[in-house]
Order: structure tokens, then C-alpha cells, then sequence
């Protein structure tokens, strides 16, 4: 523990040096300061940073992760040398990361809304933070994933944006080929399994259906509203995102425990 | 004393060391030379726990260590080609090991003075040369005094007084009964220091001995007339098979 604290805490103060994450957590102020200064009402806000969320989070987490694990090379063999278990650099190396986007995005949400006087509803607020922040896991540890796996940076940066690509584009365009493609009967159940596939769609639900305007989503949020409840599709999909996320920490952890550097 | 047995390992269709086994004896300095792609860098690593083998055994002092990782707290190792956090400085870097390692960096302080680095380690390391990042790796593999120095081209980018410096620090070394690994291609910096010389090519090792036996067996007035005969002699019978 005390190895990993200090392998956390040096990525940390590299990280904190980076103007990336300033940039980072810059865009997502001045974009909700927009969206809530302008904006009709603040669900109309949420619903739009919404959208914007849950397609930079999770291509700022991929790219970066990416680059970072390429761009930190050389230091990762310095450290592999030293008396530390792989899983503990592996452990160090990642929360550090996932920290500083996770904390740039926070400061960056939570800035406008706290600027223009909490306008908004709170726990709205917090369902947005929470998807944002389980996303940015998601994603920072597919990253590590994909980078661990191959020794090219630029395959390992094309292998990302086609993950993105299919999360965020193509897995919708997937979903209404099979609507097509099977009798209207079978469908509900059908839906509900593949919307649990695709963590984007999950992140959505999580604000949505709070916000009362599933049907926003479509098939899938709809689905969640009707089959689940409010309360209960909320914990499913925080419960499955959570999984999502642990189960691509332990599989990045493996890969990075057997690679050769 | 660290022994090496049968190590292999392959990455896709190339095999980089093919079932080698070696015997490295503390207070000896061994230069393991050989062509580019000659498994010397691979070997290294393999020592080290960057590169998992595929089969065989590295064992420091009669405890196997392959696949742990405390046996490292006894090697220090430079890279061929270090390069560390850019925004960092070297100092920053040396407490960060140290903290690391739950230790102090005995030697770090000495060893800066040696390689005259004083104004450079409070600087960026992206503002420093290569010559100076090599000096800082060698201070940071041996600032905690290992008894094992793993070194990879450990002298390429050095000015001729810190090349300098380097050979009698590691001669010093050497006296203290320090075990000594070091892959290099300078021939002069060998036939200084080189108490075994190991010569592999394509994974394998065709010479393990004193420096003095490879001159004898090439029958060849200099070790690099010695070790390039090898080398023709070795890529012959690769192109025969």
C-alpha cells in the first residue's frame, strides 16, 4: 500500500503539471456556464451536458490514457525495476490518472453550477457527476487496456477511436438493425440485455431517467422506466457500470502483469 | 552469485534467447557483447523482470526469482536508452526511489558529485542533454548501493571525463565484491575492464571466458579482432544451418 500511495502521489503531482487536465477540467466550466446561463431551464442544461459528457469523457479518457501510457515508457521501465509488484505500479499508475481526469471533470462540472448559485436540481447534478466519473474509470482502464497490448502508439490510438467509434455511433445504429430484425414481442427483453453491452447508453440512463425524459433515449430508456422503476433502473445501471469498471481495471491489471517492456 | 539456466524466450517468430545459461560470480565485471539482435539487451531484461521468459531459471544466490519482484531491491540497472518524466527533476526523481524503496539513497550525493551533475538536479529533466540523463541513470541504479549492477550501453552519450570517472567507480565497485553484468559494444571500455567475457549471437552463447581465452582461441592480437571473427565465424555457420 505504501508503494502504490507513492507511485500514486508522484503520477499525481506529473499529472497536476500537465495542461491537459487544466484544459480539460476548463472546458466542461465554460461550457456549462454556457449551457446554464443560457439555456431555457436547468433540466434542459443537465440534458444537454448530458450528451456532452458521455461523448468527451469517454474520448478524453481513451486518448489520454493512451498517450499517457506511450509517453511514460521509458519512466514505467525505471519503475518496473525497482522492488514493486506489477500490480502495484499497474494500481499507482492508474488511479493517478483516473483521479486527475475525474477531478478535473468534477471542478469543471461543478464550478458553473456552483457560479450561477446552485441553479438546478442537486440530485440531477449528482447523477451527472456519477456518470461522468464512472465513465472516466471506464474508459481510462480500456485505454490502459488496448495500450498494454500492443507496442504502437498509433495502432494502440486507432484501436481506441474505433472503441469510441462503436460505443458512441455504431452501437445505436446495431440496436436498430436488430429492432428490424425481430418481432416486436421478443424485442423488450432483447433491448434491455444489449443496453447493459454499451456503458454510454448505461451513463444516459442514469441522468435520464432521473430527469423524467427516458423516452429521450429511445427503446432502451423507455425499457429501463417500464421494466425497472426510477429507483431500480438507476441501481441497475449503477451496478452494472460499476462492473463494466472492474472488470476492464482487472483485465488492464492482467495484461499489464504479463506484458514484456 | 547470480546463475542462469536455460532461459528462452521468443517474441512472435523471432527467438531471442534460445537456452541460455550462465554463471555471473560477484566481484567480477562481465561484458556480454554480440551483434544488434543478439538477445544481450533481452538477457538484461529478463534479469531484471521487464521481460517474462518463457522457460528456465534466474536464480540470485540459490533463491529463484523469476516472477517476483523484492530480489530487485539488490540490482540496480540502467536502461540503453534512458529517458524519465519530463516535468520532473533529477532530485525530485531520486526521492521519489527512495521513497519507493523505504530507504535512503546512500550514495546518491557522492555519485552526482562524481559525474559533476550539482546544477542539473534541481533542473527539468526535458532541459537536459543525453549525455546528462545517461549520468543521471547510472546515479539512480546506483544510489542505493545493490550488489548487482545490470547495466545496458551504460557509457554511450558520455564526455571522455565522465566516461572516465564511470570505469574507476566501477572498478572500485568491483573491489568491494559487487557483481557486475554490463552489454556494450565499446571494445576499448572491454578490454579495460572485462574480468569474463560472454559473446552471443541469435539468443545463444558461443563464448563464456576470460578475455585473455578469446584472444587465444581467435588467435588475434586485439579482443575486437577477436570478437569480429566471432562474429563472421558465428553468422557463417547461421547461414550454413
Amino acid at each position: 500500500m505504501r508503494r502504490m500511495l507513492t507511485v500514486l502521489r508522484f503520477n499525481l503531482r506529473e499529472l497536476a503539471r500537465s495542461r491537459w487536465v487544466a484544459a480539460y477540467a476548463a472546458f466542461f466550466a465554460a461550457v456549462g456556464w454556457a449551457l446554464l446561463s443560457f439555456g431555457e431551464s436547468s433540466d434542459q442544461a443537465a440534458a444537454s451536458l448530458l450528451n456532452l459528457v458521455v461523448l468527451v469523457v469517454p474520448l478524453a479518457s481513451l486518448a489520454t490514457s493512451v498517450l499517457q501510457f506511450y509517453n511514460s515508457r521509458e519512466y514505467v521501465e525505471l519503475l518496473l525495476v525497482q522492488p514493486i509488484s506489477r500490480r502495484t505500479a499497474f494500481a499507482g499508475q492508474y488511479l493517478a490518472l483516473s483521479i486527475s481526469l475525474a477531478g478535473a471533470f468534477a471542478l469543471g462540472l461543478l464550478a458553473p453550477f456552483l457560479w450561477c448559485g446552485g441553479k438546478g436540481e442537486a440530485l440531477t447534478l449528482l447523477l451527472l457527476l456519477v456518470a461522468g466519473l464512472l465513465l472516466t474509470l471506464i474508459f481510462v482502464a480500456l485505454g490502459f487496456l488496448v495500450s498494454v497490448r500492443t507496442d504502437n502508439r498509433l495502432k494502440a490510438l486507432g484501436g481506441a477511436l474505433a472503441l469510441w467509434l462503436f460505443f458512441a455511433v455504431l452501437y445505436d445504429g446495431l440496436l436498430l438493425i436488430v429492432i428490424m430484425a425481430f418481432p416486436t414481442q421478443q424485442l423488450p427483453a432483447l433491448l434491455l440485455g444489449l443496453s447493459v453491452l454499451n456503458p454510454l447508453d448505461l451513463a444516459r440512463l442514469l441522468v435520464l431517467l432521473r430527469l423524467d425524459i427516458a423516452a429521450l433515449l429511445g427503446f432502451t430508456g423507455a425499457l429501463f422506466k417500464e421494466f425497472l422503476g426510477s429507483a431500480r433502473g438507476l441501481a441497475a445501471a449503477l451496478a452494472v457500470l460499476s462492473a463494466w469498471a472492474t472488470a476492464l481495471i482487472l483485465l488492464g491489471a492482467r495484461a499489464y502483469t504479463r506484458r514484456d517492456f | 552469485m547470480v546463475e542462469i539456466r536455460d532461459l528462452r524466450k521468443r517474441f512472435g517468430a523471432l527467438t531471442a534467447l534460445d537456452g541460455v545459461s550462465l554463471t555471473i560470480r560477484p566481484g567480477e565485471i562481465t561484458y556480454v557483447v554480440g551483434p544488434n539482435a543478439a538477445g544481450k539487451s533481452t538477457l538484461l531484461k529478463c534479469m531484471v523482470g521487464l521481460v517474462h521468459p518463457d522457460a528456465g531459471r534466474i536464480a540470485i544466490d540459490g533463491t529463484v526469482v523469476n516472477g517476483g519482484w523484492r530480489y530487485r531491491n539488490r540490482i540496480g540497472y540502467v536502461a540503453q536508452s534512458p529517458r524519465f518524466p519530463e516535468a520532473a527533476s533529477p532530485r525530485e526523481l531520486i526521492t521519489f526511489l527512495a521513497d519507493l524503496r523505504g530507504t535512503s539513497a546512500r550514495n546518491g550525493s557522492h555519485l552526482a558529485e562524481l559525474f559533476g551533475l550539482g546544477p542539473a538536479m534541481n533542473r527539468p529533466l526535458r532541459y537536459l542533454s543525453g549525455g546528462t540523463r545517461q549520468k543521471i541513470s547510472l546515479v539512480l541504479a546506483a544510489m542505493f548501493d545493490p550488489e548487482i549492477l545490470v547495466m545496458d550501453e551504460p557509457t554511450v552519450g558520455l564526455d571522455p571525463l565522465a566516461s572516465r570517472r564511470h570505469k574507476q567507480w566501477l572498478c572500485e565497485e568491483r573491489a568491494r565484491g559487487k557483481t557486475v553484468i554490463v552489454a556494450s559494444h565499446l571494445m576499448a571500455e572491454l578490454e579495460e575492464l572485462a574480468d569474463r567475457l560472454v559473446f552471443m549471437l541469435d539468443g545463444r552463447i558461443y563464448f563464456d571466458g576470460p578475455p585473455s581465452q578469446a584472444l587465444e582461441a581467435g588467435g588475434e592480437r586485439t579482443l575486437e579482432a577477436a570478437i569480429a571473427k566471432m562474429m563472421e565465424e558465428g553468422a557463417a555457420a547461421c547461414a550454413a544451418c
